[in-house]
């Protein structure tokens, strides 16, 4: 039997060495779709930690992938503009650097889930699922009524952002950086979910009068994997946005929410590389099912109706065959 | 006499036009174990969560120890030292029994705002949820899933988990159901001792048990206590024995 650390290596292998593979053979397509693969994972591991671990069916992470995407889009512009954010009561100039740029987002990916969580957390179910969608489409039609930054064309970045020491131009170390970026969220995700908030957590989802019984309170503990979750969501649409140099409403369209849940059941909701496989799979079946035909989506709807009725684990899941939540 | 930990003044539940708990008063002093019986669809479920926090009631108050704790949450009350086990089963199903032991020992000694060390590796927690678990006599099965435990089994480790958080005083919904004659003769001994340790509320339908622990009994029909005492008073009462044991005295 394959055990999950395994599948997890080989799948924390494969980015940089198809990466790798595509640099030798000098095809920088493959490299920025393989870049892509590695930032959609890092999305669905945000999504993961409140979907998988606190059980919380957010469908609006689009929200926070967009918040993130609009950082980067809103600090670039500015400092390509050479127009102050703002100047009074004291000045705020845009910025071209990637660092500063992900920790403006990770902040504003945060308190966005803050918010928004303070408020869904108080229902649950089918409610829950809807207030987050409700949230994520608030934001969705004030960025294309918003027509400071592109409205619903959005806003186009010429240069992409820079970070110390790197050519940030150069595919394979854009690659580099993306992929640097998914390893540490995924080491320090692995960490959190054997941790004892993740102990805690985990135990909330799958009976929350337990948790109260022994004194911990599940909406506090729901709400900090709903922040966690947002933020790291964030920096991925950072990431996303500088990808493309490009960022749009589209990146806070409901689709996106549930792409980025599709890559969490593709692979394995809960499990740790689940949205690693999930978004290559995604990826992979865009390109070969989408060059066959422009509906490739009925047969990534297929796959994805065979994998919840069959599949329950995902594709981690029905290779490792056994149960999560084992010390 | 001695002081009373946990008391219930005038406590009244409706939902409609059915009153489930009808101005209900007991108290829990320290030391004793005080059994709650009734016939089924008494109210003892409706009872226990009120006094639990689970449900808000419409009238009346509880004490514990000299402070009212009525309007406070269930995580405010575990966290004040009441520690209560499920009548159905309220475990971490897909966890290992360890783990569910891990988290009361967690809830117990704090520390849940922990995001990096492994909390299986963390000795305190071990220790702590270990010893719970071989009180009960659940130590061998400590790798095993939750789910995979027989409904006793479950049974011994809800009060396993209370164990681990070291309460004040114990609310314990039918914890001898599906332990079989043996099991529960030997939950009967622990209970026994246990009651020194912290005071036991304790709702049970086995009779035996009730009889062989309870220092007081109260008896809840139709969400009124029609009587409380000791066993041989409650087997003696008249009302009790029309209303409830139907002219039998069990036992």
């Amino acid at each position: 039997m394959i055990r999950e650390p395994h599948i997890n290596t080989a799948l924390f292998l494969l980015l940089p060495v198809t990466a790798g593979v595509a640099w030798l053979l000098d095809e920088p397509f493959i490299i920025t779709l393989t870049t892509k693969v590695a930032i959609l994972a890092l999305a669905g591991v945000g999504l993961n930690i409140a979907l998988g671990l606190g059980g919380l069916v957010s469908l609006g992470h689009a929200a926070f992938f967009g918040i993130g995407g609009y950082a980067m889009g809103i600090l670039a512009s500015h400092a390509q503009s050479y127009v102050p954010l703002m100047e009074v009561p004291f000045l705020i100039e845009g910025t071209k650097s990637m660092p500063v740029i992900w920790l403006v987002a990770v902040i504003a990916g945060g308190l966005a889930a803050l918010a928004i969580g303070a408020l869904s957390l108080r229902t649950s179910g089918v409610y829950f699922i809807m207030i987050t969608l409700a949230f994520g489409q608030m934001l969705y039609y004030f960025a294309i009524s918003w027509p400071a930054y592109g409205g619903e064309d959005g806003l186009s970045i010429y240069v992409r952002n820079g970070f110390p020491g790197l050519n940030t131009l150069d595919p394979v170390q854009f690659f580099g950086l993306a992929f640097a970026a998914l390893a540490f969220v995924l080491f320090l995700a692995g960490r959190l979910a054997a941790a004892p908030f993740g102990l805690a957590l985990c135990a909330a989802r799958q009976n929350a009068e337990r948790v109260e019984t022994v004194g911990l309170s599940p909406y506090r503990l729901r709400l900090l994997a709903f922040v966690i979750s947002g933020a790291i969501t964030a920096l991925a649409g950072a990431l996303f946005a500088d990808l493309n140099r490009f960022v749009s409403p589209t990146m806070l369209s409901w689709q996106m929410s549930g792409e980025i849940m599709i890559f969490v059941i593709l692979g394995g909701v809960g499990r740790l590389y689940g949205p690693v496989a999930g978004a290559a799979l995604f990826i992979l079946l865009e390109h070969i099912l989408g060059g066959l035909s422009d509906f490739w989506h009925i047969y990534l709807g297929l796959l994805l109706l065979l994998v919840v009725l069959f599949a329950r684990g995902g594709m981690i899941g029905s290779l490792v065959r056994r149960e999560l939540a084992h010390d | 006499m001695t002081e009373a930990l946990l008391q219930i003044k005038g406590l009244r539940k409706a939902f409609g036009a059915l009153v489930a708990t009808d101005d209900v008063s007991l108290t829990l002093r320290r030391g004793e174990i005080h059994a709650l019986i009734g016939p089924n669809g008494a109210g003892k479920s409706t009872l226990i969560k009120q006094i639990a926090g689970g449900l808000k009631p419409d009238a009346g108050e509880i004490w514990w120890g000299g402070q009212e704790i009525t309007a406070l949450s269930t995580v405010a009350r575990a966290r004040a030292g009441l520690g209560r086990t499920f009548q159905i089963s309220a475990l971490a199903m897909d966890y290992t029994v360890l783990q569910n032991a891990v988290l009361g020992a967690l809830g117990r000694q704090g520390g849940v705002w922990r995001f990096f060390a492994p909390v299986m590796k963390d000795p305190d927690l071990r220790e702590a949820a270990m010893a719970a678990l071989t009180r009960v006599g659940l130590a061998d099965q400590a790798h095993r899933r939750t789910a995979e435990l027989s409904h006793g089994q479950r049974r011994l480790l809800e009060v396993a988990v209370a164990l681990t958080l070291a309460p004040r005083a114990f609310l314990m919904d039918e914890p001898m159901a599906g332990l079989g004659a043996s099991g529960s003769k030997r939950l009967t001994g622990f209970l026994d001792d246990l009651r020194h340790e912290a005071p036991i509320l304790l709702v049970e339908h086995d009779m035996d048990a009730v009889f062989a622990l309870a220092d007081r009994i109260s008896v809840l029909v139709y969400g009124k206590i029609i009587a409380t005492g000791t066993a041989d008073e409650i087997k003696a009462h008249p009302e009790v024995r029309e209303a409830y044991l139907g002219e039998e005295v069990p036992g």
